[in-house]
Parts: structure tokens; sequence; C-alpha cells
């Protein structure tokens, strides 16, 4: 579903993606953990098309097309989600208006007609249940004025509502209690299918006891370190990024 | 190109959906401002003496007056010996929209204005004026079950002469600056409505102005009278065909709110701004002001302001009755080289008056939009209270937002709160849209109608939903 080939990205000239490499296909979820400041958002923003970011080699396909040579909304309507870290607050604009507005562009995008008000607030009742999202927070303006907590579970709102093939979620458990770390985790297993594929990126080995990896990965400065099954989390957790580090300086010693 | 430059060129290329012009025989003064031409237009009117005399006094008030200095903007010379002060389609005397001439219900069809059966089902009263002359007022007769007079001004004149002869000029008077002056000389119609005493309007009072004609000026005139305890919903639309030369539209509006009384006015400006290098475009110079004669009485300003070269007005609420409110709810959006310079006064003389004041300017392009408010606490206006509240956005860099706040306070126990914001989209919300699924245009249509919010919500049901498409269309490069 997802090929990243060598994918290399600076900002402000400042390289941060120094070739990555990623295949993910569907029904999988993989996981990708790594200190801070090591890439994982500039991995998640280049995905989705974020402009600052300029992408300074290699390529992605998605679905077989050409990821970044789409524009940023054509990624969303072609089925990319981004679960932002941070998600932005849009004041005076209604959840409800813009997830209304949201579906009916991507449906429009696939030929679909719009859907009625009727089967649009049936599908939002349905998909409030499965984040617990109390009905006050649709009603209100988009993220404003939201908790940290709120916000993250607008986004899985939003990921429920959209039904993406491929979701990426940047680091969603961070700033959530263990309660709502549970229910976002359970929106995820509950939406997770034969044909779409989750892309988790965390700070914390916590949410992978909620939300089972198929493959777990290791960003350390702009690379793939390390790869591995759910275990690598464990070790991760266990010996910390110290170890990986070692363990790289010590592949990379011989060959200066 | 950047997510910013982008949007600047849409916007900087996006069109004037309402610039057909109709193709009808016009009968129209010969061009130039005198004794003559007022006499002229005074007797096509069929006018009463005393009418023609306040209308030359006029006349002899405006040759004294100069052109004011203090706006924020640079006021194009404007010859008014080379405008044509009455135009009128040619066939007249209307009784039903049969007789309406079809290609101008066609120009209406288009402007998409209720005037045929179906629109009429939703319970919308419209009086229309098409250049000079009312056209045609729908639901005249279930206004009258009522008691609710509701015609165009010449109407007034010819049958209720007593009420227009005791209001006209009460709240505006002649002069009042300039354009209010050119105004009473030579205005050629518009609205006039009178609600009596204890009477809820059943339904929404709406005019619709448009420019047609070439070298013509719009001069109308609006007056609406409620009486004690009674309550309308008053709201105004307006276009004009694209023509290289500007056109000048200096209107005056006059409100009378007696004890208890409640009106609500809200305008969807939406007169031709120009091109996008600056050229052509509608001068909208009018003076909108309304008093709270009686105590108690409340009057509601809304407007949403996108066309128009320049836009220059400040609808006020005299506040002379005890407890009475004013309020002023605006969204002025500016793109390309248009300029507004826009805002209220709130002029409070009585008791326990109240004003509030929520102004939203929205600037793209090279344009400029300046908010100029004056808030007035008269000696006896004891426990008067003014909330203000004045955001701007920037959409781009290349344009302007100004704020010129005016408070006078004669009053120790007054108490005038101002707060003002200048905020730009942020690359991160439209990013975040982007994501969702909607283009950078829709992005920003709905980032701006989120802003101009609690604005828009004060607009009756069907206007705010016609506001917001205006917004969205207005922002949108691709709406030809
Ligand atoms: N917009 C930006 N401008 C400059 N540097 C940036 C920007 N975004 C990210 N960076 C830098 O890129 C590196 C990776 O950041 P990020 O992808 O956010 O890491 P992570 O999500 O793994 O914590 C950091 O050194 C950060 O400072
Ligand atoms: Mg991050």
């Amino acid at each position: 579903m997802l090929n990243i080939h060598n994918l290399q990205t600076s900002v402000e000239g400042k390289e941060i993606l120094k070739g990555i490499n990623l295949q993910v296909n569907a029904g999988e979820i993989h996981a990708i953990m790594g200190p801070n400041g090591s890439g994982k958002s500039t991995l998640a923003s280049v995905l989705a098309g974020k402009e600052s970011y300029e992408v300074t080699g290699g390529e992605v396909l998605f679905d077989g097309k050409d990821l970044l040579d789409m524009a940023p909304e054509d990624r969303a309507r072609e089925g990319l989600f981004l679960a932002f870290q941070y998600p932005v607050e849009i004041p005076g604009v209604s959840n409800i208006n813009f997830l209304k507005t949201a579906i009916g562009e991507i449906r429009a995008y696939k030929g679909l007609d719009p859907l009625s008000s009727k089967d649009f607030l049936k599908l939002l009742k349905d998909k409030q249940e499965l984040v617990e999202l109390k009905a006050s927070l649709v009603n209100r303006s988009l993220n404003e004025g939201f908790s940290g907590g709120e916000k993250k579970r607008n986004e899985i709102l939003q990921l429920a509502m959209l039904e993406p093939k491929l979701a990426i979620l940047d680091e969603t458990d961070s700033g959530l209690d263990i309660d709502a770390l549970r229910i976002v985790a359970n929106g995820v297993n509950k939406l997770r299918s034969e044909n779409n594929a989750f892309v988790v990126i965390t700070h914390y080995q916590r949410l992978l006891d909620y939300i089972v990896p198929d493959f777990v990965h290791i960003l350390y400065d702009g690379r793939i370190i390390k790869s591995g099954t759910k275990e690598l989390a464990f070790e991760l957790e266990e010996k910390g990024y110290d170890w990986v580090k070692d363990e790289l300086s010590a592949q990379a010693s011989p060959s200066l | 190109m950047s997510k910013d430059q982008e949007l600047l060129e849409s916007l900087a290329t996006s069109e004037y959906e309402y610039g057909f012009s109709t193709n009808i025989e016009m009968e129209m003064a010969p061009k130039g401002l005198n004794e003559d031409t007022i006499r002229y237009i005074s007797a096509k009117k069929n006018e009463p003496e005393w009418l023609l005399e306040w209308r030359l006094k006029a006349l002899n008030r405006f040759l004294e007056m100069e052109m004011p200095h203090w706006q924020n903007f640079d006021l194009p010379e404007i010859d008014f010996q080379d405008i044509s002060y009455y135009a009128a389609p040619k066939k007249k005397q209307l009784n039903s929209l049969d007789e309406v001439d079809p290609e101008l219900l066609e120009t209406f069809e288009k402007l998409g204005i209720p005037l045929n059966e179906q629109k009429i089902l939703s319970g919308v009263a419209v009086d229309v004026v098409f250049d000079s002359v009312s056209v045609a007022t729908t639901f005249k007769e279930k206004l009258a079950e009522k008691g609710v007079i509701f015609c165009s001004f010449g109407e007034a004149v010819q049958n209720h002469p007593d009420l227009v002869k005791k209001y006209l000029g009460t709240v505006v008077p002649v002069s009042d600056n300039i354009f209010a002056a050119l105004n009473s000389a030579v205005f050629s119609d518009g609205s006039f409505a009178y609600i009596p005493k204890g009477v809820r309007c059943p339904m929404e009072l709406s005019t619709y102005f448009r420019i047609n004609a070439m070298n013509s000026g719009q001069f109308e005139r609006t007056l609406i009278v409620a009486d004690d305890a009674s309550y309308v919903s008053y709201l105004e639309g307006c276009t004009a065909p694209m023509r290289d030369e500007n056109q000048l539209h200096a209107a005056v509006v006059e409100i009378i709110a007696l004890d208890d009384a409640e009106v609500k006015y809200s305008t969807v400006q939406n007169w031709y701004p120009g091109d996008k290098e600056g050229k052509g475009g509608v001068y909208n110079f009018v003076t909108k002001r309304g008093i709270c004669k009686g105590n108690n009485s409340k009057i509601s300003w809304t407007q949403v302001e996108t066309g128009s070269a320049i836009t220059w007005k400040y609808p006020g609420v005299i506040l002379k009755g005890d407890n009475s409110s004013g309020e002023f709810y605006s969204v002025a959006m500016t793109r390309n080289h248009q300029q507004a310079d826009t805002g209220t006064k709130m002029i409070h003389l009585g008791k326990n008056t109240k004003s509030r004041i929520i102004s939203k300017g929205i600037s793209a392009g090279k344009s400029h939009n300046s908010y100029r408010g004056l808030v007035s606490i008269g000696p006896n206006a004891d426990n008067a209270r003014n909330f203000t509240q004045c955001d701007s956005l920037l959409i781009g860099d290349r344009c302007g937002a100004h704020t010129f706040p005016y408070i006078e306070g004669k009053n120790s126990t007054a108490i005038i709160e101002h707060e003002a914001t200048t905020s730009k989209i942020a690359e991160d919300q439209i990013f975040y849209l982007n994501q969702r699924g909607l283009d950078t245009e829709k992005a920003v249509a709905l980032i701006v109608n989120g802003y101009a919010r609690e604005v828009l919500n004060n607009l009756p049901m069907e206007f705010a939903v016609e506001a917001q498409k205006l917004l969205a269309i207005s922002l949108d490069g691709s709406v030809g």
C-alpha cells in the first residue's frame, strides 16, 4: 500500500530525513519509535504533503501512485490520513460542519453523491460512540478550547468518519491519561481491517500494549536504524535509546 | 509557489458574478446637477411642493459643502456634473409581476432574488429598486392586513405624505455630510416601511438594489418607522454590472424606533468592486443612521460588505431613549484594490443605554480595510455601556488593516470596553484542512466563515447562507 524508498527531506536547508525505506501492506500495523527530534513528525508531515518540507531525494508510492506528486488534499482524498501530534484550532468552524465538508469533498473526488444529512448524522452518532466523544464537542468549534486529550480523541473521530486506507498517528498517545489511551486504542482496533493499514508513531511502548503492531521500526537521526517485531519495542523500553545509539556507533565505527 | 502566493493569485483572478448588464430601454435625465435636474426628478415623481422645496434646500447645502479629507483612502475626483441623476426603465406603472419586463425578471432571476412564486413561498417581501425606480413590491397585501406599510419611497410620498413629512431628514439631517446632502437633493426612489403600534411584522422585509444604467448614480432613500412596541427585520441586498467607469452610490437610510420598538437592519452588499487592476467599481458612500427615540427601544445593524471599489459608511445609532440599545455587527471583506473605511457611531444620550460593536475585517490582495468607530457618551447618559470588539484578518502581506476607535466620554459613570485583534490565516490551519480533503480555497473560505461566524449568526437564516456563499465566492478564483 505504502512504499517509501530512500526518502530524504530537509527544512530550511537542514537535512532531516536521510534516506527512509519502509513498506506498509494492507492489514498491517507499523509502529515507529524514536527519541525526540529524530524526524518522526517530519516523516508524517512529508507523507501528508506539508509544503515547508523539501523532498531532496527518493520516492513514495501510495497504492502504486506517486504520492509526492499529489497535492495534500488529493493525498487525503486518496485515503491517507494524518492524526496530528498538535491538532490546530479553527475558531468559529463547527466540528460537525467541518466533518460534513471533509466527507463531501472526499466523496466528490471519488465520484460519489453527497451523504444525506440523515445518513451523515447517523454515521456521526455511531462513530462518536466508538471514540466515546461527548456530543457537545461535535457542536463546538473545531478543536477550539478542547483539552489535549479531547483534541486527540477528535482526531480519532475524524479518522473513524473519513475511513482512510492508511492512517498515520503521530504521538496520539502523548498527553493522554490511561483511560483516554484505552479509548483511542480501542477505536483503532475496531477500525483496523484487512483493507487498511496504520502507522503508529509513539514515544512510549505503553501504547503498544493496546495496539499490537506487526512491525516496529526505530527512527534515529533521520534514518530507520532497526526494524523488528513487537519484541523490539520491549527491548527498547528496557534498554533505552542509548542502547540503539551504542549499537549504531558500534556498527558505524569500523567503516569510518 | 507557496500556499499564500497561490491563494493570492486565486483571489486576484476571482471575478464578479453579477457583472452582466440588462438591455432595457431607459429613460434618463440629462447629465448634470442644478435646479433643473431637481425639478425634473421631482416632476417625474409628481411630488408635492414641500418636497421639492426640501430638495432645493439640500442642493444649496450640497453646493456649499466640500469633500471630506479625513478618510483613510484616496478619494478620487468625482465630477458631479458628469452623472445622470435619474434613470428608469421606460415601461412603468406596474401592477403585477406579469407586467414586469421579462428581461428585467431574467436579471432578477440571475441575481437569485426571491421574486418568483416558489421563493415568495419562503415568505420574503421584496421591494426591488432598479436604478432609480421601485419596480415591484411583493406581498403588499399580506402586510397591509397587519397595517404594515411597505412600499417604494415614491408611493409613500403619494399615499402617506404625513408620515414621510414627519420623519424625513430627522435622523440624517440634510447637511450631515456632503453625500447626504447630495442624496437629499436628488434621491429618486427607495423604500418606506411603517410598522404600527404593537405589531410584529409577520415577515422579513427585503429590498434589492441594482445599478444598471451607465453613467448613472444611485441615490436611494430608505425610511423605516417602527411605532411603539413593534418589531421588524429588514434586509437590503445590492449588486451592479461591471463597468469600466466608476458608479456612485450615495444612499441614505433612516430608522426611527419609538418606545419598546425593535428594528433589525441587515445588509449584504455586493456592488461591483472593480477589476483586479482596480479599474471601475462602485463608490459606496452611504449614510445610515437609526434613532432609538423611545425608551427601551433597540436598533441593530448587521452588514456583510464584500463589494464596491470604495466603501465608506458608518451605520450608527442615536440612543436617545432611556434603556435603549444599539448594535453593530459587521463583516467587511476587501481584496484586489478595494478600499473600505467603515464602522459605526454609537451616540449615547439616554440613561442606561447600551451599545455593542462587533467588527470583523478581512483583507486580501492589495486592499485596505479600516474600521472607524465613534462611541460618544453624553452628559446625561448615566450608566451607559459600550463593548467594542474589532478584529482584522489578513490574507497575504500586501494588504492592510487599520483601526480608528474614537471615544468621547462626558459622563463618568460610563463603562467602555474595547478589544482588538489582528490575525493571519496560519499555514498550519490550511494544511490541517488540506489533510482532511479540502483544497486551499475551500479551506480559506471555511476559516473565513468561521472567523465571521459571530456576525453571520445575526443574519436571518436564509441570508446567512447567502452571505456565507458570497464570502466563499468572493474568495474563490475558480468561480467566474
Ligand atoms: N519547521 C521546522 N524548521 C526547522 N527545523 C525543524 C522544523 N520541523 C522540524 N525541525 C527539526 O527537524 C528535526 C526533527 O523534528 P521532528 O520531525 O519534529 O522530530 P520528532 O517528531 O521525531 O520529535 C528536529 O531537529 C527539529 O528541530
Ligand atoms: Mg513529533
